[in-house]
């Protein structure tokens, strides 16, 4: 189409580009991350230098790495993204070998300046894969089952090695994340329904086996469930994390109980509070109006995504786009899930808002490439 | 692979489609978790408002202090020292074994209390913290203090235990406290919630049992901010509690030491009573123990130890004893002959060693006979067959009556622990209780103080402080509560007719100071100070022996009781030596001793013995004097 044609000449070029970073976005980021920052004050009982002022710079230095991802053209990141899939693949198994052991998961490798979480890598690369894998596929091939095994096989195999850690939050991120990808390539609708009614059966299988030498989960795991489905059975114990939560919650009620004066964070009742819980600081706090108030300023970074997706002719920046606003869509709605007692403890961050070094660089690369691909939509 | 435009709008409309319908997914999860956040904040607001009150709030007991108490002087009796001592709280805890291990490497521990402890850390409830050191050092509470943040669940506390400042010399009197059982919660309807409190003090015997609602006070509560440890991070108020109430008591300490070292290792007991207000001076039992040794829990060798000794340390012998009072229950009869006019003072009977009566021989102490015996004679030399002819004439009625009258065979309830009521027998009560007649025989036995008849060392005293005024002499233990003085015992006249009381007066005068008394020994030299008694033996065991020979449980028991200036009556005294022998012997000089301490309130002068004596009396006086307490220091006692 020559309208198509026209509109490719006119990527933007040089420092250019700058102009054309979708900034709307950016300030919302922004935005999301300053919560963040209140909140880590907030938990810290006013200290900044205990978490606040670490995730400042952690921001700072994700936000220039967003802007650097963004200014390289989509086309490097689309030919990279084998070798970038593959790096972290070989990060994981590495991990299996010479991972710290933190939090009784094996999750970290050490690079010497900063303790790397080769899963976070592996979200952002598996869609960058797929969607290069789509971009190359012909339309007429996509359903064929062939080419169907090929992108379920490079989803399973780094969520095996995830789930060997073992980290089912991130398993989960990666299925679903992937399987989304997928969907919205255009692979036939019946391969999915096959995988749900499969999925029932899995679930089934699960707590069949539970008890068995083959049990599919680890005792914490279903632990874990046990709770979600009884929190109240024990309090004290392995439902303390959900029913604490839950208090918290609750106890924020329209407005909250105002800023730096939340019981349940302050007097340590609620674990994790600066990271996976931070979520019920801030409910507590800012009650309903500002927990809504996060979950808009989310949609409307999902919507700048999409909207973006959308508008972009070229398949590989629109696959990528939507995969990566699917990826932290799936993040802050488990997350929130998950606090919120809706779906058992996975142990998944709240993106930009929680304490957390690699999850923020990886998340701020992720919307660099989300900017790449905007910046260099075909106009 | 390059794509021709065709596939590229296929695949563009392709993915806008499935795009919209994730979208449209995601709008759908995010409306979900809107909500569940307005289900959560906004409905059930109220609910968990509640409980993240609940959950920051721990409402806690503070303990207040037990109640002092004081004897009359002001001297300090049983007081509240601070200990140190470290709880745990399973449920703030983990792992008990690790924890208690950790504690270990900074503390010391005794085995065998750690082990006891475990036992409770496991059978009570997670929230309860239970005592897993006590008694420790300051510096081991420092240490534990300073460790704190390693120890979740540990905490060292300064706690109020009971410490009795004369020992043994008022263990029956005052009693003491211990740790609340399981058995006294078991007992206890609808209990404080001070007695949950690890190793709370309540009052086990004696006044510290008897007097316990006045000692112990009421709880105040401190709500204190907590954090998801326990740990406290600020208090947010507090109601102050009420401190227990000083008891203060008539018993006079110097007097109290003085009998229970004068009854010594003897199984004796003694009472001391002020005539004319009903004031006990002194309650002796012995022998004795630490109560101090039972605060916190007293080892089993030891309790066995009190527990297996026949001269039964753990008994109040003085309110709790009963024995049949022997002789000096003639008085009784007497008066009742009296006072029912079947005889007058002057009316003589002849003893000639026995008395038949239902063809059953009753024989006086006195084989021989004493000839012809008038009231003052009788109760001298003590005749029993006098008495004999008494109760035929008189009838068990009427002596039973005046036993109640004088204060036998009813209970005096001083705040003690099983005050005996003892019994002044009855021709119901024998058909009642044993099921069978009363019989002239028992009404015979029951005039001498001996059968059914029994008596406790201060139903003695009662009876004997009543004798001397008239009065209905009721005794008092508690002098004050919190500085509120209780009703006096001073009592209203009996009704006696003032001429028969004389004359059991005379007789008991010259039990004492009549050249054929049976009490001569133990007489009182100065005028101003001379006693009047009584002695009395009881049978143990039926049985004519010399008393030397027999082994001491079955000796008989030695009984006193008098009352004395004799003029001018100020004091009563009851003393009882368990398988003592003879009372003149073995009871009256204990009792003449206690009653001149009691007279001067302090070493009466020698110049009051007979004068044979004062050589023995002055060792005597000068070993006792070595067991007397040490003057308190000054700052413990109330004016």
């Amino acid at each position: 189409m020559s309208y198509l044609e026209y509109n490719v000449k006119f990527v933007p070029t040089g420092p250019r580009k700058f102009l054309y970073i979708n900034w709307p976005l950016a300030l919302l980021l922004i935005a999301v991350a300053s919560v963040g920052f209140l909140m880590l004050y907030s938990v810290a009982s006013g200290d900044t230098s205990r978490w606040a002022e670490p995730q400042m710079k952690r921001f700072g230095v994700g936000f220039l790495m967003m802007i650097g991802v963004a200014m390289v053209p989509i086309y490097f990141w689309r030919n990279v993204s084998p070798v970038a899939y593959g790096v972290s693949l070989l990060l994981l198994v590495a991990v299996e070998f010479f991972g710290d052991v933190g939090m009784g998961a094996q999750r970290w490798i050490n690079l010497g300046f900063m303790r790397l979480q080769p899963s976070e890598l592996m979200k952002i690369t598996l869609v960058m894969l797929l969607a290069a894998y789509y971009d190359w596929l012909p339309l007429k091939k996509i359903s064929h089952p062939l080419w169907v095994a090929i992108p379920v096989a490079l989803i399973l195999l780094p969520t095996a090695l995830v789930l060997r850690q073992p980290d089912l939050g991130t398993s989960i991120l990666l299925v679903t994340g992937g399987g989304a990808l997928m969907f919205m390539a255009g692979v036939h609708w019946a391969y999915f329904a096959a995988v749900i009614a499969s999925g029932v059966g899995l679930i089934t299988a699960v707590f069949e086996t539970r008890g068995t030498d083959w049990q599919l989960l680890n005792n914490y795991q279903y632990k874990r469930i046990d709770t979600f489905l009884d929190p109240a059975a024990d309090p004290l114990g392995a439902g303390y994390h959900i029913t604490q939560s839950k208090i918290a919650l609750g106890s924020g009620g329209w407005t909250g109980r105002g800023f730096m004066q939340g019981t349940q964070s302050r007097l340590n009742f609620l674990p994790e509070k600066h990271t996976d819980f931070i979520f019920t600081t801030l409910s507590e706090e800012f009650g309903f109006v500002g927990a809504i108030g996060l979950l808009v300023l989310y949609g409307l970074i999902i919507m700048f995504c999409v909207s973006s997706a959308l508008s972009n002719a070229n398949r590989y920046g629109q696959l990528l786009t939507l995969g990566i606003s699917m990826t932290f869509f799936l993040f802050f709605s488990v997350n929130m899930a998950m606090v919120m007692g809706l779906i058992p403890v996975v142990g998944v961050p709240l993106p930009l808002v929680s304490y957390g070094g690699s999850a923020m660089l990886v998340l701020m690369i992720a919307f660099g490439l989300l900017q790449s691909a905007h910046v260099h939509k075909p106009r | 692979m390059r794509k021709s435009a065709s596939e590229k709008t296929q695949s563009q409309a392709l993915v806008t489609r499935r795009s919209l319908l994730v979208g449209g997914l995601q709008v759908g999860l995010v409306g979900a978790l809107g909500a569940r956040m307005h289900y959560l904040q906004v409905q059930e607001s109220d609910q968990f408002r509640f409980l993240a009150e609940e959950n920051r709030v721990k409402i806690s007991l503070i303990p207040p202090a037990r109640g002092e108490i004081f004897d009359r002087t002001g001297r300090i009796l049983a007081e509240n020292v601070p200990t140190y001592r470290v709880t745990l709280t399973r449920e703030d805890t983990g792992d008990v074994d690790e924890t208690i291990a950790s504690l270990g490497r900074i503390i010391e521990l005794d085995p065998e209390y750690l082990a006891e402890a475990l036992e409770q850390i496991k059978k009570r409830r997670g929230d309860v913290p239970v005592t897993v050191a006590d008694k420790i050092s300051w510096e081991a509470l420092a240490r534990v203090a300073a460790n704190a943040p390693a120890l979740p669940g540990i905490e060292p506390q300064v706690a109020l235990s009971r410490r009795y400042t004369l020992g043994a010399d008022f263990t029956h009197v005052v009693g003491y406290v211990g740790p609340v059982s399981d058995y006294d919660l078991g007992r206890i309807e609808n209990p404080d919630p001070l007695l949950h409190l690890p190793r709370f003090q309540i009052g086990k015997t004696g006044l510290e049992a008897r007097q316990e609602d006045d000692l112990r006070g009421k709880a105040g509560t401190q709500r204190v901010e907590v954090n998801a440890r326990g740990r406290e991070v600020r208090e947010l108020g507090r109601v102050e509690g009420k401190q227990g109430s000083d008891v203060q008591l008539t018993i006079d300490h110097n007097l109290q030491n003085y009998v229970q070292a004068r009854l010594g290792d003897e199984s004796a007991a003694a009472v001391v009573i002020d005539c004319q207000t009903g004031d006990l001076l002194a309650i002796g039992s012995a022998p004795t123990f630490d109560p101090n040794l039972f605060v916190n829990g007293i080892s089993v060798a030891d309790y066995k130890l009190l527990l297996e000794d026949d001269h039964r340390p753990l008994v109040a012998k003085s309110v709790q004893g009963t024995y049949p009072p022997g002789s000096t229950f003639k008085m009784v009869t007497a008066l009742a002959a009296l006072e029912a006019g079947v005889v007058t003072a002057e009316d003589t009977f002849s003893c000639k060693g026995y008395l038949e009566v239902s063809s059953q021989k009753f024989h006086c102490w006195k084989h021989s006979g004493h000839g012809n015996v008038s009231l003052v004679r009788s109760l001298r030399e003590s005749c029993d067959v006098y008495y004999y002819e008494l109760a035929l004439k008189t009838g068990i009625k009427n002596i039973s009556a005046m036993a109640r009258r004088l204060g036998l065979g009813a209970r005096h309830d001083i705040p003690m622990s099983a005050v005996a009521q003892g019994l002044a027998p009855t021709k119901d009560w024998k058909k009642r209780v044993k099921k069978e007649d009363w019989v002239l025989g028992d009404s015979v036995n029951a005039s001498i103080g001996q059968g059914f008849v029994l008596a406790s060392p201060l139903q003695l005293a009662v009876m004997t402080a009543r004798l001397a005024t008239g009065r209905a002499v009721e005794p008092r233990l508690v002098k004050t509560i919190d500085g509120v003085e209780q009703p006096s015992g001073a009592g209203a006249p009996l009704g006696l007719n003032e001429n028969h009381l004389r004359q059991i007066r005379r007789g008991m005068f010259e039990v004492v100071n009549h050249s054929r008394g049976t009490g001569r020994k133990s007489r009182i030299m100065s005028k101003a100070s001379q006693m009047a008694g009584k002695t009395g033996t009881s049978q143990v065991i039926s049985r004519r022996v010399k008393a030397s020979e027999v082994p001491w449980e079955q000796r008989d028991h030695a009984l006193f009781v008098d009352f004395a200036p004799y003029d001018n009556p100020r004091i009563a005294v009851a003393v009882v030596v368990e398988h003592g022998g003879g009372g003149s012997t073995a009871a009256a000089p204990v009792a003449r001793d206690i009653t001149l301490q009691a007279l001067y309130g302090d070493d009466p002068p020698l110049s009051e013995y007979p004068s044979r004596d004062r050589g023995r009396i002055r060792a005597q006086q000068k070993k006792l004097r070595a067991l007397r307490p040490a003057p308190s220091s000054g700052s413990d006692d109330r004016a």
